[in-house]
């Protein structure tokens, strides 16, 4: 019992980073209905940016006061570069074919992940302890760590804030609209342009944000570090039926606590297999996800 | 891409068939992970190599020949570890290789130089197929077998423990190496393996696995990985309050270790080639010199890889006519052969024989517990 709860914290701690993560895929294909293979390079990104902030402010020592800067320049970093990888990759193929802007895509990847090779260095750097982390109480003698608390309390915060953003603003109903009728909105009175490009902001933002809980968590960041956590997420997202936002929520938990409970009892060779068959599974017998539909609202 | 091999293929034949030695001067070529997921072997294997090159150039170099050392990053690449061995070989024409700190990519970089017969020594690969790819193959350490049988030995004897658990990557073939032998060890010692997990490089968490352990029940956990994960596993076992000991290899020599795990590595234990804390002049020397070179205490890794050069320029210095064949009838001779790690000889399977320490991680530093002799 005691193990199976242990688990399932772990799993559900995870699970909200792969939820984070899920969700700038899900909302770029909402949108434009493509998938930013980017993405996964836009969270490494953050974590890099966070990194070397926090070198050059000096803030690199566990206070409450850091880690908010950390997760507030990551946000904003991540943001400008999916803003700029937006602008520069993405809209100048706008009406191109849906596989060139595919194939751009993971040319983009690729450049994120050798260019950081050479800028940052190959070699994995230690991530500063932007918070002192400490056991606040055992469950069942399974103890429970400040980071996993923060990693519950700010993916929260941030979904929660999401969904204020899309089900309650103006930006929000036109990014609704967007993802529904793109031919129309202009009509309305809606720069397509604009909003598109607060779509792909807020999702790697989130990417951003993902990446600073994870990296405080375990202390080793390099430019490959993406790949891993965007194959998951992606698949977390396809999961839940991409384009929908709380099927990436609930994909990215069942993912998490799938591929712990999987790792913790025996098989611990195919914990990467598990997303991939997941994928196929999915793919195969239910495409449209578990939320997801051909009518849909979608974003 | 067929087009590129075929061309790879005329271009090493016509390059092996024009072979020939500059009266000179000695290449002695060498290949490292000076970049990517093992960069800290390649950097400090390397520092170790130019060192000894300098100072054994500086000394008047082999029979006052002059040594010309090449090396190429790898970067911790296999694919990458074939092209820059190659180009060792076919354009550089090397008389001997020394390379490479870990276990698969020796692999690689011997199945070419055995292939065009240029004797290899490898620093610090400890698996025992390293040298198995052939007879001009060779190494400057001892192997998995005994690292595994050490830290079962330590376990039993020194610690007084008997329940084991091991965590392994699977894909690593000196970690599967060091984690079977370690098993079959320390049964043959009374000693009991509870669970035998599994983890891959790259991986972040190892919660569910870590979580599987502490449900068991065991007294060490045996991790023989590289210190990337190893630093993890250590902090994620110091969360989920685990008081097991961990026992590990020497993948885990690395400052990089402290600097991600911090307090939590602090403790516990690895079997290492030698101890900074040694006694022995050579190794004092060895130490002083490069703090003065670095401002750093030189890691295994150097240490290796200086004693490796050594060794190499030991073994060419023996032959009347510098040719790889020469050298590797040489290498093959090597006997009480004195370097900073200690006393090696070459053994018929051309591995080095000699004793491991085990140390125990404080902070930056490793404290040397005590001596194993094969």
């Amino acid at each position: 019992m005691q193990e199976f709860l242990q688990h399932t914290l772990n799993g559900l701690s995870f699970g909200s980073i792969y939820a984070l993560v899920a969700l700038g895929y899900t909302m770029v294909y909402g949108i434009l209905g493509m998938i930013n293979f980017a993405h996964s390079e836009i969270y490494m990104m953050g974590a890099f940016s966070c990194y070397y902030i926090a070198r050059f402010l000096k803030i690199d020592t566990p206070d409450p006061l850091h880690f908010s800067i950390g997760v507030l320049a990551a946000a904003l970093c991540a943001g400008a570069i999916g803003f700029l990888v937006e602008k520069f990759a993405y809209k100048p193929l706008r009406n191109s074919p849906k596989m060139n802007i595919l194939i751009t895509a993971i040319g983009v990847s690729i450049l994120f992940q050798f260019g950081g090779q050479i800028i940052f260095g190959a070699d994995p750097k230690s991530f500063p302890s932007l918070i002192e982390d400490k056991n606040l109480f055992d469950i069942f003698e399974s103890p429970f760590h400040l980071t996993d608390l923060l990693i519950y309390l700010v993916s929260f915060i941030s979904l929660a804030g999401l969904s204020f953003i899309i089900y309650k603003t103006q930006t929000g109903r036109a990014m609704r609209a967007v993802s529904t009728r793109p031919d129309m909105t202009p009509l309305m009175g809606i720069n397509n342009n604009k909003i598109i490009s607060a779509t792909f902001m807020i999702g790697s933002a989130l990417a951003g944000i993902a990446a600073v809980l994870v990296s405080i968590k375990y202390p080793k960041i390099d430019p490959m570090m993406g790949v891993k956590i965007g194959t998951s997420s992606f698949v977390a997202a396809v999961f839940g039926g991409i384009g929908s936002l709380h099927g990436a929520v609930l994909g990215g938990f069942l993912l998490g606590l799938g591929e712990y409970y999987l790792v913790g009892y025996g098989a611990s060779t195919y914990k990467d297999a598990l997303s991939f068959i997941i994928l196929i599974l999915i793919l195969l017998y239910k495409p449209t996800g578990l939320f997801g539909s051909t009518r849909k609202e979608k974003i | 891409m067929k087009k590129i091999m075929s061309l790879l293929a005329v271009s090493l034949f016509v390059f092996s068939c024009t072979k020939k030695t500059n009266d000179n001067e000695i290449v002695i070529g060498s290949y490292s992970s000076n970049t990517g997921a093992t960069a800290t072997f390649g950097v400090y294997q390397l520092r170790g190599i130019e060192m000894a090159v300098e100072e054994i150039n500086a000394k008047g170099g082999i029979n006052g020949k002059k040594i010309k050392h090449i090396n190429y990053d790898n970067k911790s690449d296999s694919d990458e570890t074939l092209a820059v061995v190659n180009r060792l070989i076919s354009q550089d024409k090397v008389v001997a290789i020394i390379g490479e700190a870990t276990s698969g990519r020796s692999k690689i970089g011997a199945s070419v130089a055995q292939q065009h017969k240029v004797p290899m020594l490898s620093s610090s690969a400890t698996n025992p197929d390293v040298t198995k790819v052939g007879n001009y193959i060779f190494r400057a350490c001892f192997i998995d077998p005994f690292q595994g049988y050490v830290m079962a030995k330590f376990m039993t004897e020194n610690l007084k423990l008997k329940k084991a658990a091991i965590m392994r990557d699977t894909k690593n073939d000196y970690s599967v190496g060091l984690s079977d032998i370690f098993a079959e060890k320390l049964k043959g010692m009374g000693g009991e393996i509870v669970t035998d997990v599994a983890y891959q490089e790259g991986d972040i968490d190892f919660k569910s696995q870590l979580t599987a352990i502490k449900a068991k029940g065991v007294d060490a956990i045996f991790i023989p990985g590289y210190y990337n994960e190893v630093a993890l596993v250590a902090k994620q076992a110091k969360e989920l309050g685990i008081k097991a000991p961990l026992l590990g290899g020497d993948g885990w020599s690395s400052p990089k270790l402290y600097e991600i795990a911090k307090d939590a590595i602090n403790g516990n234990y690895f079997s290492n080639h030698y101890t900074t804390e040694s006694t022995d002049p050579k190794t004092v020397e060895f130490v002083k010199s490069f703090k003065a070179k670095f401002n750093e205490v030189p890691d295994v890794m150097a240490a290796l890889a200086y004693d490796a050069t050594y060794m190499m320029a030991e073994a060419i210095g023996k032959t009347k006519e510098i040719t790889s064949e020469n050298i590797r009838e040489e290498l093959a001779k090597i006997k009480d052969f004195h370097g900073v790690t200690g006393k090696m000889s070459m053994d018929a399977n051309r591995d080095a024989v000699k004793s491991a320490v085990v140390v125990q991680v404080e902070g930056e530093n490793y404290k040397y517990v005590t001596s194993v002799n094969p």
